[in-house]
Protein backbone atom coordinates (compact mmCIF):
# COMPACT_ATOMS: atom_id res chain seq x y z
CA UNK A 1 0.00 0.00 0.00
CA UNK A 2 1.46 3.36 -0.93
CA UNK A 3 1.75 6.19 1.58
CA UNK A 4 -1.33 8.22 0.62
CA UNK A 5 -4.53 6.25 0.12
CA UNK A 6 -6.58 7.10 -2.95
CA UNK A 7 -9.75 7.32 -0.89
CA UNK A 8 -9.86 7.64 2.86
CA UNK A 9 -12.87 7.81 5.18
CA UNK A 10 -11.99 8.95 8.69
CA UNK A 11 -14.67 8.81 11.36
CA UNK A 12 -17.31 9.54 8.74
CA UNK A 13 -20.95 9.92 9.72
CA UNK A 14 -23.83 11.05 7.56
CA UNK A 15 -27.36 11.88 8.62
CA UNK A 16 -30.26 12.71 6.33
CA UNK A 17 -33.34 14.70 7.15
CA UNK A 18 -36.38 12.73 6.17
CA UNK A 19 -39.73 14.33 6.97
CA UNK A 20 -38.25 16.48 9.71
CA UNK A 21 -36.48 13.61 11.40
CA UNK A 22 -32.75 13.14 11.25
CA UNK A 23 -31.81 9.61 10.26
CA UNK A 24 -28.27 8.32 10.49
CA UNK A 25 -27.25 6.57 7.29
CA UNK A 26 -23.68 5.74 8.26
CA UNK A 27 -21.65 6.35 11.40
CA UNK A 28 -18.04 6.04 12.36
CA UNK A 29 -16.80 4.72 9.02
CA UNK A 30 -13.06 4.26 8.70
CA UNK A 31 -11.73 2.92 5.44
CA UNK A 32 -8.64 3.52 3.37
CA UNK A 33 -8.49 2.39 -0.24
CA UNK A 34 -5.08 2.22 -1.90
CA UNK A 35 -4.59 3.30 -5.52
CA UNK A 36 -5.34 0.37 -7.81
CA UNK A 37 -7.20 -1.54 -5.12
CA UNK A 38 -10.63 -3.06 -5.68
CA UNK A 39 -12.75 -2.96 -2.54
CA UNK A 40 -16.15 -4.61 -2.39
CA UNK A 41 -18.73 -3.19 -0.01
CA UNK A 42 -21.37 -5.60 1.27
CA UNK A 43 -24.04 -5.28 3.90
CA UNK A 44 -27.78 -5.42 4.48
CA UNK A 45 -29.89 -3.15 2.30
CA UNK A 46 -30.20 0.42 3.44
CA UNK A 47 -26.97 0.26 5.42
CA UNK A 48 -25.45 3.24 3.65
CA UNK A 49 -23.07 1.60 1.22
CA UNK A 50 -24.24 3.88 -1.58
CA UNK A 51 -23.88 6.83 0.76
CA UNK A 52 -20.13 6.18 0.83
CA UNK A 53 -20.01 6.21 -2.97
CA UNK A 54 -22.01 9.43 -3.11
CA UNK A 55 -19.64 11.11 -0.68
CA UNK A 56 -16.66 9.92 -2.69
CA UNK A 57 -18.25 11.47 -5.77
CA UNK A 58 -18.74 14.66 -3.78
CA UNK A 59 -22.52 14.66 -4.23
CA UNK A 60 -22.75 15.63 -0.57
CA UNK A 61 -20.37 16.08 2.34
CA UNK A 62 -20.31 13.94 5.49
CA UNK A 63 -22.14 15.29 8.55
CA UNK A 64 -18.98 14.70 10.54
CA UNK A 65 -15.58 13.20 9.83
CA UNK A 66 -13.48 13.50 6.70
CA UNK A 67 -13.53 12.02 3.24
CA UNK A 68 -10.25 12.54 1.47
CA UNK A 69 -9.22 11.83 -2.06
CA UNK A 70 -5.48 11.52 -2.68
CA UNK A 71 -4.94 13.17 0.67
CA UNK A 72 -7.16 16.19 -0.01
CA UNK A 73 -10.68 16.74 1.32
CA UNK A 74 -13.35 16.40 -1.35
CA UNK A 75 -15.03 19.72 -2.08
CA UNK A 76 -17.84 19.78 -4.61
CA UNK A 77 -18.21 17.23 -7.37
CA UNK A 78 -15.22 14.93 -7.58
CA UNK A 79 -14.54 14.69 -11.29
CA UNK A 80 -11.80 12.11 -10.89
CA UNK A 81 -14.34 9.41 -10.25
CA UNK A 82 -16.75 7.72 -12.60
CA UNK A 83 -20.09 6.42 -11.42
CA UNK A 84 -21.90 3.36 -12.66
CA UNK A 85 -25.19 2.24 -11.18
CA UNK A 86 -27.81 -0.37 -11.79
CA UNK A 87 -29.42 1.81 -14.43
CA UNK A 88 -27.18 2.61 -17.36
CA UNK A 89 -27.95 6.31 -17.78
CA UNK A 90 -27.22 6.07 -21.47
CA UNK A 91 -28.70 8.71 -23.74
CA UNK A 92 -31.50 6.99 -25.65
CA UNK A 93 -31.16 9.43 -28.58
CA UNK A 94 -27.53 8.55 -29.16
CA UNK A 95 -26.28 5.30 -30.60
CA UNK A 96 -23.53 3.28 -28.92
CA UNK A 97 -20.61 5.12 -30.46
CA UNK A 98 -22.09 8.56 -29.77
CA UNK A 99 -22.90 7.60 -26.20
CA UNK A 100 -19.30 6.58 -25.65
CA UNK A 101 -18.17 9.78 -27.36
CA UNK A 102 -20.14 12.05 -24.98
CA UNK A 103 -17.44 12.44 -22.29
CA UNK A 104 -14.82 12.95 -25.00
CA UNK A 105 -16.93 15.70 -26.57
CA UNK A 106 -17.26 17.30 -23.15
CA UNK A 107 -13.48 17.18 -22.82
CA UNK A 108 -13.34 19.01 -26.17
CA UNK A 109 -11.23 16.49 -28.05
CA UNK A 110 -10.93 16.85 -31.82
CA UNK A 111 -13.28 14.74 -33.89
CA UNK A 112 -10.61 12.44 -35.29
CA UNK A 113 -9.27 11.70 -31.82
CA UNK A 114 -12.78 10.93 -30.58
CA UNK A 115 -13.31 8.55 -33.49
CA UNK A 116 -10.06 6.75 -32.78
CA UNK A 117 -10.73 6.37 -29.06
CA UNK A 118 -14.36 5.28 -29.32
CA UNK A 119 -13.35 2.65 -31.85
CA UNK A 120 -10.73 1.28 -29.46
CA UNK A 121 -13.18 1.30 -26.55
CA UNK A 122 -15.84 -0.52 -28.52
CA UNK A 123 -13.30 -3.24 -29.26
CA UNK A 124 -12.19 -3.28 -25.65
CA UNK A 125 -15.65 -3.99 -24.24
CA UNK A 126 -16.55 -6.31 -27.11
CA UNK A 127 -19.28 -4.29 -28.77
CA UNK A 128 -17.94 -4.56 -32.32
CA UNK A 129 -20.79 -4.51 -34.84
CA UNK A 130 -23.17 -2.62 -32.55
CA UNK A 131 -21.64 0.83 -32.84
CA UNK A 132 -24.67 2.26 -34.68
CA UNK A 133 -27.36 0.65 -32.51
CA UNK A 134 -29.50 2.72 -30.19
CA UNK A 135 -29.64 1.67 -26.53
CA UNK A 136 -33.22 0.47 -26.93
CA UNK A 137 -31.97 -2.07 -29.47
CA UNK A 138 -29.37 -3.50 -27.10
CA UNK A 139 -29.65 -6.27 -24.54
CA UNK A 140 -29.05 -5.50 -20.87
CA UNK A 141 -25.49 -6.79 -21.05
CA UNK A 142 -24.64 -4.70 -24.09
CA UNK A 143 -26.02 -1.61 -22.39
CA UNK A 144 -23.74 -2.33 -19.43
CA UNK A 145 -20.79 -2.67 -21.77
CA UNK A 146 -21.67 0.63 -23.39
CA UNK A 147 -21.93 2.31 -20.00
CA UNK A 148 -18.60 0.76 -19.01
CA UNK A 149 -16.94 1.94 -22.22
CA UNK A 150 -18.29 5.45 -21.62
CA UNK A 151 -16.95 5.30 -18.07
CA UNK A 152 -13.52 4.28 -19.34
CA UNK A 153 -13.65 6.92 -22.08
CA UNK A 154 -13.17 9.76 -19.67
CA UNK A 155 -10.59 7.80 -17.83
CA UNK A 156 -11.39 8.55 -14.18
CA UNK A 157 -8.85 7.05 -11.77
CA UNK A 158 -11.60 5.65 -9.57
CA UNK A 159 -14.70 3.73 -10.55
CA UNK A 160 -17.67 3.84 -8.20
CA UNK A 161 -19.92 0.92 -8.97
CA UNK A 162 -23.26 0.54 -7.27
CA UNK A 163 -24.60 -2.93 -8.03
CA UNK A 164 -23.88 -2.41 -11.70
CA UNK A 165 -24.58 -6.00 -12.67
CA UNK A 166 -27.54 -6.65 -10.38
CA UNK A 167 -30.09 -6.81 -13.17
CA UNK A 168 -28.15 -9.27 -15.32
CA UNK A 169 -28.36 -13.03 -15.55
CA UNK A 170 -25.73 -15.16 -13.81
CA UNK A 171 -23.61 -16.05 -16.88
CA UNK A 172 -23.48 -12.52 -18.20
CA UNK A 173 -22.71 -11.21 -14.78
CA UNK A 174 -19.77 -13.58 -14.46
CA UNK A 175 -18.40 -12.50 -17.83
CA UNK A 176 -18.66 -8.85 -16.96
CA UNK A 177 -17.06 -9.47 -13.57
CA UNK A 178 -14.13 -11.14 -15.29
CA UNK A 179 -13.80 -8.34 -17.79
CA UNK A 180 -14.15 -5.60 -15.23
CA UNK A 181 -11.53 -7.13 -12.97
CA UNK A 182 -8.98 -7.77 -15.66
CA UNK A 183 -9.58 -4.35 -17.23
CA UNK A 184 -9.19 -2.54 -13.96
CA UNK A 185 -6.07 -4.46 -13.06
CA UNK A 186 -4.60 -3.85 -16.49
CA UNK A 187 -5.18 -0.10 -16.49
CA UNK A 188 -4.80 0.33 -12.74
CA UNK A 189 -8.21 1.66 -11.68
CA UNK A 190 -9.24 1.98 -8.06
CA UNK A 191 -12.71 0.54 -7.57
CA UNK A 192 -15.36 0.77 -4.89
CA UNK A 193 -17.85 -1.95 -5.71
CA UNK A 194 -21.18 -2.12 -3.87
CA UNK A 195 -23.01 -5.42 -4.12
CA UNK A 196 -25.51 -7.64 -2.35
CA UNK A 197 -24.00 -10.75 -3.86
CA UNK A 198 -21.33 -12.18 -1.57
CA UNK A 199 -19.83 -14.38 -4.32
CA UNK A 200 -19.50 -11.30 -6.48
CA UNK A 201 -17.92 -9.35 -3.62
CA UNK A 202 -15.25 -12.02 -3.15
CA UNK A 203 -14.54 -12.69 -6.82
CA UNK A 204 -14.21 -9.02 -7.77
CA UNK A 205 -12.58 -7.58 -4.67
CA UNK A 206 -9.05 -7.50 -3.38
CA UNK A 207 -10.75 -6.78 -0.08
CA UNK A 208 -14.30 -6.96 1.22
CA UNK A 209 -15.64 -4.42 3.68
CA UNK A 210 -18.68 -5.65 5.60
CA UNK A 211 -21.30 -3.20 6.82
CA UNK A 212 -23.60 -3.53 9.79
CA UNK A 213 -27.29 -2.70 9.49
CA UNK A 214 -28.34 0.95 9.52
CA UNK A 215 -26.84 3.15 10.73
CA UNK A 216 -24.10 1.39 8.83
CA UNK A 217 -20.55 1.09 9.90
CA UNK A 218 -17.80 -1.19 8.69
CA UNK A 219 -17.66 -4.12 11.08
CA UNK A 220 -15.03 -6.15 9.26
CA UNK A 221 -12.57 -5.66 6.46
CA UNK A 222 -11.51 -8.99 5.01
CA UNK A 223 -8.62 -9.35 2.58
CA UNK A 224 -9.51 -11.79 -0.18
CA UNK A 225 -6.94 -14.63 -0.12
CA UNK A 226 -6.86 -14.99 -3.90
CA UNK A 227 -4.20 -14.05 -6.44
CA UNK A 228 -4.53 -10.78 -8.34
CA UNK A 229 -4.92 -12.53 -11.69
CA UNK A 230 -7.59 -15.00 -10.74
CA UNK A 231 -9.54 -17.26 -13.03
CA UNK A 232 -13.10 -16.30 -12.25
CA UNK A 233 -14.55 -19.27 -14.12
CA UNK A 234 -12.73 -21.89 -12.08
CA UNK A 235 -12.96 -19.83 -8.93
CA UNK A 236 -16.20 -21.57 -7.96
CA UNK A 237 -14.34 -24.70 -6.87
CA UNK A 238 -11.26 -23.01 -5.48
CA UNK A 239 -11.13 -23.93 -1.76
CA UNK A 240 -9.76 -20.48 -0.88
CA UNK A 241 -12.71 -18.86 -2.65
CA UNK A 242 -15.16 -21.12 -0.89
CA UNK A 243 -13.69 -20.52 2.53
CA UNK A 244 -13.64 -16.75 1.92
CA UNK A 245 -17.33 -16.82 0.92
CA UNK A 246 -18.13 -18.99 3.93
CA UNK A 247 -16.32 -16.60 6.25
CA UNK A 248 -18.30 -13.73 4.75
CA UNK A 249 -21.54 -15.63 5.21
CA UNK A 250 -20.71 -16.20 8.86
CA UNK A 251 -20.28 -12.48 9.43
CA UNK A 252 -23.34 -11.53 7.40
CA UNK A 253 -25.72 -14.20 8.68
CA UNK A 254 -26.91 -12.40 11.82
CA UNK A 255 -27.64 -9.27 9.81
CA UNK A 256 -29.45 -11.22 7.12
CA UNK A 257 -31.59 -13.12 9.59
CA UNK A 258 -32.26 -9.88 11.42
CA UNK A 259 -33.33 -8.25 8.19
CA UNK A 260 -35.82 -11.04 7.56
CA UNK A 261 -37.21 -10.90 11.05
CA UNK A 262 -37.85 -7.16 10.81
CA UNK B 1 -56.94 -4.18 -44.95
CA UNK B 2 -60.14 -5.32 -43.30
CA UNK B 3 -60.18 -2.31 -41.04
CA UNK B 4 -60.27 -0.05 -44.10
CA UNK B 5 -63.26 -1.93 -45.42
CA UNK B 6 -65.08 -1.35 -42.15
CA UNK B 7 -64.19 2.29 -42.19
CA UNK B 8 -65.53 2.61 -45.73
CA UNK B 9 -68.75 0.87 -44.69
CA UNK B 10 -69.22 3.24 -41.76
CA UNK B 11 -68.55 6.30 -43.90
CA UNK B 12 -70.92 5.09 -46.62
CA UNK B 13 -73.65 4.41 -44.05
CA UNK B 14 -73.33 7.87 -42.55
CA UNK B 15 -73.37 9.58 -45.95
CA UNK B 16 -76.31 7.54 -47.23
CA UNK B 17 -78.37 8.14 -44.10
CA UNK B 18 -77.56 11.80 -44.28
CA UNK B 19 -78.44 11.98 -47.98
CA UNK B 20 -81.75 10.19 -47.49
CA UNK B 21 -82.74 11.93 -44.25
CA UNK B 22 -81.92 15.42 -45.48
CA UNK B 23 -84.96 17.18 -46.88
CA UNK B 24 -87.25 14.38 -45.63
CA UNK B 25 -86.65 14.02 -41.88
CA UNK B 26 -84.59 17.15 -41.32
CA UNK B 27 -84.81 20.36 -43.23
CA UNK B 28 -82.14 20.98 -45.85
CA UNK B 29 -81.68 24.37 -44.25
CA UNK B 30 -80.05 22.75 -41.21
CA UNK B 31 -78.02 19.89 -42.58
CA UNK B 32 -77.85 20.43 -46.33
CA UNK B 33 -77.05 17.17 -48.15
CA UNK B 34 -73.79 15.36 -49.05
CA UNK B 35 -74.32 15.69 -52.80
CA UNK B 36 -75.03 19.42 -52.50
CA UNK B 37 -72.01 19.87 -50.26
CA UNK B 38 -69.81 17.95 -52.69
CA UNK B 39 -71.04 20.13 -55.55
CA UNK B 40 -70.38 23.29 -53.54
CA UNK B 41 -66.97 21.98 -52.50
CA UNK B 42 -66.11 21.24 -56.12
CA UNK B 43 -67.28 24.71 -57.15
CA UNK B 44 -65.15 26.60 -54.59
CA UNK B 45 -62.27 24.28 -55.34
CA UNK B 46 -62.45 25.02 -59.07
CA UNK B 47 -62.88 28.79 -58.76
CA UNK B 48 -59.93 28.97 -56.36
CA UNK B 49 -61.91 30.34 -53.40
CA UNK B 50 -61.10 27.33 -51.23
CA UNK B 51 -57.38 27.18 -51.96
CA UNK B 52 -56.87 30.93 -51.64
CA UNK B 53 -58.55 31.05 -48.26
CA UNK B 54 -56.92 27.85 -47.15
CA UNK B 55 -53.52 29.29 -48.02
CA UNK B 56 -54.25 32.33 -45.81
CA UNK B 57 -55.33 30.18 -42.85
CA UNK B 58 -52.40 27.83 -43.32
CA UNK B 59 -50.02 30.76 -43.36
CA UNK B 60 -51.48 32.15 -40.13
CA UNK B 61 -51.60 28.80 -38.37
CA UNK B 62 -48.08 27.82 -39.41
CA UNK B 63 -46.51 31.21 -38.57
CA UNK B 64 -48.31 31.31 -35.25
CA UNK B 65 -47.27 27.75 -34.64
CA UNK B 66 -43.61 28.45 -35.35
CA UNK B 67 -43.48 31.71 -33.35
CA UNK B 68 -45.50 30.39 -30.42
CA UNK B 69 -43.84 26.97 -30.49
CA UNK B 70 -40.28 28.25 -30.44
CA UNK B 71 -41.02 30.93 -27.82
CA UNK B 72 -42.78 28.32 -25.68
CA UNK B 73 -39.92 25.86 -26.00
CA UNK B 74 -37.30 28.48 -25.09
CA UNK B 75 -39.24 29.78 -22.07
CA UNK B 76 -39.94 26.20 -20.99
CA UNK B 77 -36.24 25.32 -21.15
CA UNK B 78 -35.22 28.43 -19.21
CA UNK B 79 -37.80 28.06 -16.46
CA UNK B 80 -37.26 24.32 -16.35
CA UNK B 81 -33.58 24.87 -15.56
CA UNK B 82 -34.16 27.65 -13.06
CA UNK B 83 -36.16 26.31 -10.16
CA UNK B 84 -36.20 29.64 -8.37
CA UNK B 85 -37.50 31.64 -11.31
CA UNK B 86 -40.14 29.01 -11.97
CA UNK B 87 -41.33 29.04 -8.36
CA UNK B 88 -41.50 32.83 -8.32
CA UNK B 89 -43.47 32.99 -11.53
CA UNK B 90 -45.72 30.01 -10.80
CA UNK B 91 -48.87 31.89 -9.68
CA UNK B 92 -48.67 34.20 -12.70
CA UNK B 93 -48.28 31.29 -15.04
CA UNK B 94 -51.22 29.42 -13.52
CA UNK B 95 -53.37 32.55 -13.59
CA UNK B 96 -52.59 33.22 -17.21
CA UNK B 97 -52.95 29.58 -18.15
CA UNK B 98 -56.43 29.40 -16.60
CA UNK B 99 -57.57 32.31 -18.73
CA UNK B 100 -59.45 31.10 -21.81
CA UNK B 101 -57.29 32.52 -24.58
CA UNK B 102 -60.31 33.25 -26.77
CA UNK B 103 -61.21 35.99 -24.29
CA UNK B 104 -58.00 37.74 -25.33
CA UNK B 105 -59.11 38.09 -28.94
CA UNK B 106 -60.77 41.53 -28.55
CA UNK B 107 -57.63 42.87 -26.89
CA UNK B 108 -55.49 41.51 -29.69
CA UNK B 109 -57.78 43.26 -32.15
CA UNK B 110 -57.20 46.51 -30.22
CA UNK B 111 -53.45 45.96 -30.29
CA UNK B 112 -52.86 44.58 -33.73
CA UNK B 113 -55.93 45.59 -35.71
CA UNK B 114 -57.88 43.06 -37.73
CA UNK B 115 -55.15 42.12 -40.17
CA UNK B 116 -52.89 39.16 -40.61
CA UNK B 117 -50.65 40.24 -37.75
CA UNK B 118 -53.42 39.95 -35.18
CA UNK B 119 -54.39 36.48 -36.34
CA UNK B 120 -50.81 35.24 -36.27
CA UNK B 121 -50.17 36.67 -32.81
CA UNK B 122 -53.40 35.25 -31.45
CA UNK B 123 -52.48 31.79 -32.73
CA UNK B 124 -48.97 32.17 -31.37
CA UNK B 125 -50.11 32.99 -27.83
CA UNK B 126 -52.32 29.90 -27.72
CA UNK B 127 -49.57 27.61 -29.00
CA UNK B 128 -46.98 29.25 -26.75
CA UNK B 129 -48.71 28.18 -23.58
CA UNK B 130 -49.26 24.59 -24.57
CA UNK B 131 -45.70 24.14 -25.77
CA UNK B 132 -44.27 26.03 -22.81
CA UNK B 133 -46.07 23.84 -20.29
CA UNK B 134 -45.10 20.56 -21.83
CA UNK B 135 -41.48 21.66 -22.37
CA UNK B 136 -41.32 22.80 -18.77
CA UNK B 137 -42.67 19.47 -17.56
CA UNK B 138 -40.19 17.69 -19.81
CA UNK B 139 -37.20 19.59 -18.45
CA UNK B 140 -38.34 19.02 -14.88
CA UNK B 141 -38.60 15.32 -15.64
CA UNK B 142 -35.03 14.90 -16.81
CA UNK B 143 -33.53 12.36 -14.47
CA UNK B 144 -31.35 14.01 -11.84
CA UNK B 145 -29.16 10.93 -11.79
CA UNK B 146 -28.51 11.32 -15.50
CA UNK B 147 -27.58 14.95 -14.96
CA UNK B 148 -25.24 13.97 -12.10
CA UNK B 149 -23.57 11.28 -14.17
CA UNK B 150 -22.87 13.90 -16.84
CA UNK B 151 -21.65 16.43 -14.30
CA UNK B 152 -19.17 13.88 -13.04
CA UNK B 153 -17.96 13.55 -16.62
CA UNK B 154 -17.13 17.24 -16.42
CA UNK B 155 -20.18 18.60 -18.25
CA UNK B 156 -20.98 22.29 -17.69
CA UNK B 157 -24.45 23.81 -18.05
CA UNK B 158 -23.97 24.32 -21.79
CA UNK B 159 -22.97 20.69 -22.36
CA UNK B 160 -25.87 19.53 -20.21
CA UNK B 161 -28.33 21.63 -22.20
CA UNK B 162 -27.07 20.39 -25.53
CA UNK B 163 -26.47 16.75 -24.74
CA UNK B 164 -29.06 15.93 -22.10
CA UNK B 165 -31.74 18.52 -21.40
CA UNK B 166 -32.83 19.61 -24.87
CA UNK B 167 -32.94 16.10 -26.36
CA UNK B 168 -34.82 14.83 -23.28
CA UNK B 169 -37.27 17.66 -23.56
CA UNK B 170 -37.72 17.03 -27.30
CA UNK B 171 -40.24 14.28 -26.73
CA UNK B 172 -42.26 16.64 -24.57
CA UNK B 173 -41.86 19.60 -26.89
CA UNK B 174 -43.33 17.48 -29.63
CA UNK B 175 -46.13 16.26 -27.39
CA UNK B 176 -46.92 19.93 -26.88
CA UNK B 177 -46.66 20.67 -30.59
CA UNK B 178 -48.97 17.81 -31.52
CA UNK B 179 -51.44 18.95 -28.92
CA UNK B 180 -51.19 22.48 -30.31
CA UNK B 181 -52.19 21.70 -33.90
CA UNK B 182 -55.96 21.90 -33.36
CA UNK B 183 -55.50 24.90 -31.05
CA UNK B 184 -53.41 26.70 -33.61
CA UNK B 185 -56.30 26.24 -36.02
CA UNK B 186 -58.78 27.39 -33.38
CA UNK B 187 -56.69 30.51 -32.96
CA UNK B 188 -56.50 31.23 -36.66
CA UNK B 189 -60.13 30.44 -37.38
CA UNK B 190 -61.65 32.19 -34.38
CA UNK B 191 -59.62 35.24 -35.30
CA UNK B 192 -60.89 35.05 -38.86
CA UNK B 193 -64.49 34.65 -37.75
CA UNK B 194 -64.20 37.60 -35.38
CA UNK B 195 -62.24 39.90 -37.57
CA UNK B 196 -61.43 39.08 -41.11
CA UNK B 197 -62.48 39.04 -44.71
CA UNK B 198 -60.31 36.17 -45.78
CA UNK B 199 -59.42 32.64 -44.61
CA UNK B 200 -61.33 29.44 -43.93
CA UNK B 201 -62.91 30.89 -40.81
CA UNK B 202 -64.23 33.77 -42.87
CA UNK B 203 -65.49 31.29 -45.47
CA UNK B 204 -67.48 29.41 -42.81
CA UNK B 205 -68.83 32.59 -41.30
CA UNK B 206 -69.68 34.18 -44.64
CA UNK B 207 -71.56 31.10 -45.90
CA UNK B 208 -73.49 30.92 -42.62
CA UNK B 209 -74.39 34.60 -42.87
CA UNK B 210 -75.88 33.91 -46.31
CA UNK B 211 -77.75 30.85 -44.96
CA UNK B 212 -75.72 28.74 -47.36
CA UNK B 213 -75.59 25.50 -45.33
CA UNK B 214 -73.82 23.54 -48.06
CA UNK B 215 -71.21 26.30 -48.18
CA UNK B 216 -70.66 26.02 -44.41
CA UNK B 217 -70.13 22.29 -44.61
CA UNK B 218 -67.85 22.61 -47.64
CA UNK B 219 -65.70 25.13 -45.77
CA UNK B 220 -65.65 22.88 -42.71
CA UNK B 221 -64.43 20.02 -44.87
CA UNK B 222 -61.60 22.31 -45.93
CA UNK B 223 -60.77 23.04 -42.27
CA UNK B 224 -60.71 19.34 -41.52
CA UNK B 225 -58.33 18.64 -44.40
CA UNK B 226 -56.02 21.39 -43.26
CA UNK B 227 -56.02 19.99 -39.70
CA UNK B 228 -55.15 16.52 -40.95
CA UNK B 229 -52.35 17.88 -43.13
CA UNK B 230 -50.86 19.87 -40.23
CA UNK B 231 -51.06 16.89 -37.91
CA UNK B 232 -49.31 14.73 -40.43
CA UNK B 233 -46.57 17.33 -40.98
CA UNK B 234 -45.83 17.49 -37.26
CA UNK B 235 -45.60 13.72 -37.15
CA UNK B 236 -43.21 13.67 -40.12
CA UNK B 237 -41.07 16.35 -38.51
CA UNK B 238 -41.02 14.36 -35.29
CA UNK B 239 -39.92 11.21 -37.05
CA UNK B 240 -37.23 13.10 -38.91
CA UNK B 241 -35.86 14.86 -35.82
CA UNK B 242 -36.09 11.90 -33.45
CA UNK B 243 -35.01 8.79 -35.34
CA UNK B 244 -34.41 6.88 -32.11
CA UNK B 245 -38.11 7.01 -31.27
CA UNK B 246 -39.04 4.84 -34.17
CA UNK B 247 -36.50 2.27 -33.07
CA UNK B 248 -37.98 2.38 -29.60
CA UNK B 249 -41.43 1.64 -30.92
CA UNK B 250 -40.16 -1.47 -32.67
CA UNK B 251 -38.34 -3.00 -29.74
CA UNK B 252 -39.67 -5.91 -27.76
CA UNK B 253 -41.46 -4.73 -24.70
CA UNK B 254 -40.40 -5.94 -21.30
CA UNK B 255 -42.56 -5.35 -18.27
Amino acid sequence: MSAVPRIEFRGVAKAFDTSGRSVDAVRDVNLAVAPGEIVSLVGPSGCGKSTLLNMTAGLFAPTSGNVEYDGLPIAGLNRRVGYMTQSDHLLPWRNVVDNIAAPLQIAGLPRSEIGRRTEALIELVGLGGFARSYPSQLSGGMKKRTALARLLAYDPDTLLMDEPFAALDAQLRLRLQIELRSLCKKIGKTVLFVTHDLDEAVSIGDRVAVFSARPGTIIRSLPVPLPADRDLVRLRYDPDFMSACAALWEIMAPAIVGEDAR
Amino acid sequence: MKIWLWRAVILATILTTWELAAGRLISLFFVSRPTLIAAKFWQILIDGTLLNNMAVTTGEAVSGFVIGGSAGAVIGLLLGRSQQLAETLDPFIVAFYSLPKVALAPMFILWFGIGLQMRVMFTAIIVLFLVFLSTYTGVRNVSRELVTVFRLMGANERHLMRMVIIPSAFTWIFAGLRLSVPYALIGAIVAEILAGNVGLGYLVEHAAAEFDTAGVFAALAGVMMLALALNYSVRLLERWLMPWREVEEQREIAV
